[in-house]
């Protein structure tokens, strides 16, 4: 169409043609982008449709719209009540439980206390980003060079074995002390990503296989030193280790009150260098070309095996740091399973940010949200906390399939980032 | 046309020039490591175990003829074992040639696990039978698991999502094998379970392109989910109804049951080992000696050659892929109404991820995978037996091994494996 009105003296191409041809204003651009297909609106529909999945999972098992749903045809209008309300109270509670709560701001706001109520919310939504941003970026980071690194439990078991180590054998003042303690953090997980990659530089075992059974020789490997000395708090019979002294603990943000500390603070720092590291300097430039194409990576004369053993070593120092972050940070002491979900849920987090760093510190915000939201719901209405986690994969689903969230929300073609990510045959 | 198109892309697989020396220095690593394992036979199970101590290894179980059981000198038994593993050490060191280098080690594996064996029954006893029955059992969801990744991957698509089709299996196989009571409705729920979350891959991996990666992993997240969220919220509140299934119990063939040894581990097992059976045999036979099963290897090798020679690739994907999920499915049924009966979260522990490994040990091929299944089954069946004899290895440990042994195939038998040529590559016709 802009090709039909153009002025056949002054034939302008492409972009230029546009621009100068269609002079249209301002909001009716920001229409158009809003029902395009691009990377904003695509996201944001896939969290809506997870919300949606997540709803029809709550109104199809919780006994209380059951019953509704028995006594749909003789009292409708009660039934309808009875589901939305549960609906209401479940995804008020997963707001309230993650952002804020109006009655506890308001209260805070007129009596001038319990600013800390207030701020509870938002504070454990930033505590549960935290090791979400350190493994996402570390699997970001893998997988923009072709490696994937599906052992983030093992490595952040290992990052956090080292940092409750050194957190409580070592006796420093507090500022080296820390600085031991992460360095610590970093170097379990570097030794547990520096397995796979290894083994796959030597023999072509492939990183999928070798990392995730490395998780459950790691779980186990935490079983058994949490009831063997030192690291068994002494006079325990319980699988508990040892907590680590406040030299090794990560300093509160904004008060004892509120439990967000350093560790989110490094953690954006962190994701920012992963960010130029591979945006900016040669070796993450090396990275992403030999991910994406081994062979041309070859003829330039780079080493794609000792870029696999590199690319997971980083990747497992990052997750490892993950560990050390929710150990010296708020949890002071390992028990068995430590890290729960968060080495999996790095992956998530890694594909909802499409493999760059700042799109992790904002999956993560959205995934500890739902997850910090998800206890809340828990506690209140026996929800059951899994029902985030169904959420979060909805929504990778459809990040991961652009196409269809189009199809099913009648969006406009644009360039909806497909998630870079290089996979090869088992064999190479 | 001619049938040289259907060779493998060669872009997948270069061999490298110096494939029979790395081959050699393999050989020359697993004798040294058979020597290594003489050496801890001969020291710490041989002398590190009383002089007079004596190992009983049980022969007979339920239904077969009793076969007096086997007792055996540890010191002796142990040090005799660890020359002839050590020979077989020394003959692998000294080898020109490759082939038969893996039975060879295979054998001082066997020998090892013999002394072994004996070490941590001294002084006890250890039935060998059950030890063997349990390795066919636990082998069994990997066979099932590994042959639906051998169905997916045949055809070129990458089915990382078996460890969440065990899941939705076992969820779904023991809720409705427990509310009708009947076990068989299970099964089938079990494999309708599987095919639901094949029929997801498939569709977003093929219609919509997605990285077949990342749908498999995303499964799995998904299913981990659900199944925990439906555990909690549907199958603990009513217990007695939804998760409660009876199970399949040992059924015996006649006759061939009373053979001593074999018997009992052979043919006195439940329909879910003896379904495995079948099944290989009837992929095997489908892969290699039918049409569909050409077609498959051609889509999965060189999916264009395939489409000019009028094989419409997706559907025989689409086909596939479900027909995988189905079997993955019913393998998940046999966690629940197979063994214990009842679901718990995640009850499969990534032994899905296991049967991914047992699949490429297998080099994508039905029995390959049956023999790397039985090996990881071992593993389990051993570690679980050994736990029992209370042999002074700390438990963390024993439950390690399947994951350790899963790594050392991995990484120090395969080597380098070619996959099917099209493997993870999605398909457009253009």
């Amino acid at each position: 169409m802009t090709t039909a009105t153009a002025p056949p003296e002054e034939p302008l191409s492409g972009e230029a043609n546009r621009a100068a041809q269609e002079p249209r204003p301002w909001w009716l651009g920001a229409l158009r982008w809003m029902v395009e297909a691009n990377v904003a609106v695509v996201t944001f529909c896939a969290i809506v449709f997870g919300l949606f999945v997540g709803a029809i999972l709550i109104v199809v098992t919780t006994p209380a719209t059951l019953t509704a749903w028995g006594h749909i045809a003789s009292a409708p209008g009660h039934s309808l009540s009875v589901i939305f309300s549960t609906l209401g109270n479940a995804f008020g509670a997963l707001f309230t439980g993650s952002i804020f709560s109006p009655s506890a701001v308001g209260h805070a706001i007129s009596t001038g206390n319990g600013w800390n109520t207030a701020f509870t919310p938002i504070s454990e939504t930033m505590v549960s980003a935290t090791p979400l941003i350190f493994a996402g970026t570390g699997v970001a980071i893998g997988f923009s060079t072709g490696v994937f690194n599906i052992g983030g439990q093992g490595q952040l078991i290992a990052g956090a074995l080292a940092a409750t180590y050194v957190g409580f054998g070592v006796h420093l003042p507090i500022v080296p002390h820390l600085i031991l303690v992460v360095l610590a953090g970093a170097a379990g997980g570097a030794v547990a990503g520096f397995i796979p990659g290894i083994l796959k530089a030597r023999t072509g075992a492939h990183e999928v296989i070798v990392t995730i059974m490395l998780n459950y020789v790691f779980l186990n490997l935490l079983d058994y030193l949490l009831v063997t000395p030192p690291l068994q708090q002494p006079g325990q019979s319980n699988a508990i280790s040892r907590t680590v002294p406040a030299s090794a603990r990560l300093p509160h943000l904004f008060g004892g009150g509120l439990r967000v500390n350093a560790g989110f603070l490094i953690a954006l720092g962190v994701a920012a260098a992963a960010s130029w590291f591979m945006k900016r300097s040669t070796l993450g430039f090396e990275f992403k070309v030999i991910g994406s194409n081994p062979s041309a990576g070859r003829t330039a004369g780079m080493d794609a095996r000792l870029a696999s053993v590199l690319v997971l070593t980083i990747s497992g120092a990052l997750v490892g740091l993950a560990g050390m972050s929710t150990l010296s940070g708020t949890d002071f002491f390992l028990s068995s399973g430590y890290g729960g979900n968060n080495g999996f849920n790095a992956i998530t987090v890694a594909l909802l940010g499409r493999n760059k760093p700042i799109g992790v510190v904002f999956g993560s915000l959205l995934f500890a949200a739902l997850s910090t939201g998800g206890r809340y719901l828990q506690a209140t209405t026996n929800i059951p906390l899994d029902l985030t986690q169904v959420i979060q994969a909805v929504i990778v689903f459809l990040v991961a399939t652009p196409a269809l969230v189009r199809e099913i929300f009648r969006l406009r073609e644009a360039g909806a980032g497909k998630i870079l990510l290089f996979t090869k045959g088992w064999g190479s | 046309m001619s049938v040289v198109e259907l060779a493998p892309a060669p872009s997948s697989f270069v061999p490298a020039p110096d494939e029979r020396l790395v081959s050699l220095s393999r050989v020359r690593g697993m004798g040294a490591f058979l020597l290594a394992l003489a050496v801890v036979m001969a020291f710490a199970f041989g002398l590190g175990s009383p002089p007079h101590a004596k190992a009983t290894f049980l022969l007979s179980a339920p239904p077969a003829v009793g076969v007096s059981a086997l007792v055996m000198p540890v010191r002796w038994v142990s040090v005799s074992l660890a020359v002839v593993c050590a020979g077989l050490g020394v003959a692998l060191l000294v080898r020109t040639r490759q082939r038969g280098s893996y039975l060879v080690f295979g054998l001082g594996v066997v020998v090892f696990i013999w002394a072994l064996l004996a070490w941590a029954a001294r002084g006890n006893s250890l039935n060998f039978v059950a030890m063997l029955a349990e390795t066919l059992v636990s082998a069994t969801p990997l066979v099932y698991g590994a042959l639906s990744g051998v169905m997916c991957e045949r055809s070129g698509v990458v089915n990382i999502a078996i460890e969440g089709q065990f899941l939705a299996g076992a969820f779904l196989g023991a809720m409705l094998g427990s509310a009708t009571g009947v076990l068989w409705v299970g099964v089938v729920a079990g494999g309708v379970a599987g095919a639901l979350f094949g029929a997801l891959l498939a569709f977003l991996a093929l219609r919509y392109g997605a990285d077949q990666i990342i749908v498999g992993v995303v499964i799995v997240a998904f299913c981990t989910g659900l199944t925990n969220f439906l555990t909690q919220q549907v199958l603990t509140p009513y217990q007695a109804s939804l998760n409660s299934p009876s199970t399949f119990s040992p059924v015996g063939i006649p006759l061939l049951d009373k053979i001593p040894i074999l018997g009992p581990v052979l043919f006195f097992q439940n329909v879910f080992v003896y379904g495995a059976a079948v099944l290989l045999v009837v992929v095997h036979v489908a892969l290699f000696q039918t049409r569909w099963g050409l077609r498959t290897r051609a889509v999965g090798e060189h999916p264009r050659a395939a489409e000019t020679v009028g094989i419409h690739v997706l559907s025989v994907r689409y086909r596939n892929v479900i027909l995988g999920g189905v079997i993955a499915g019913i393998g998940g049924a046999s966690f629940t109404i197979g063994s214990i009966g009842e679901f718990s979260a995640n009850m499969t522990a990534g032994l899905g991820y296991v049967a991914l490994a047992a699949m490429i040990f297998g080099r994508w091929r039905p029995f390959g995978a049956l023999g790397a299944a039985l090996l990881f089954g071992f593993s389990i069946s051993m570690q679980s037996f050994l736990a029992v004899l209370n042999v002074g290895i700390p438990s963390p440990f024993l439950s390690m091994a399947p994951y350790v042994i899963t790594i050392a195939v991995v990484s120090g038998l395969v080597g380098r494996v070619r996959a099917p040529g099209a493997d993870g590559v999605p398909y457009s016709r253009e």
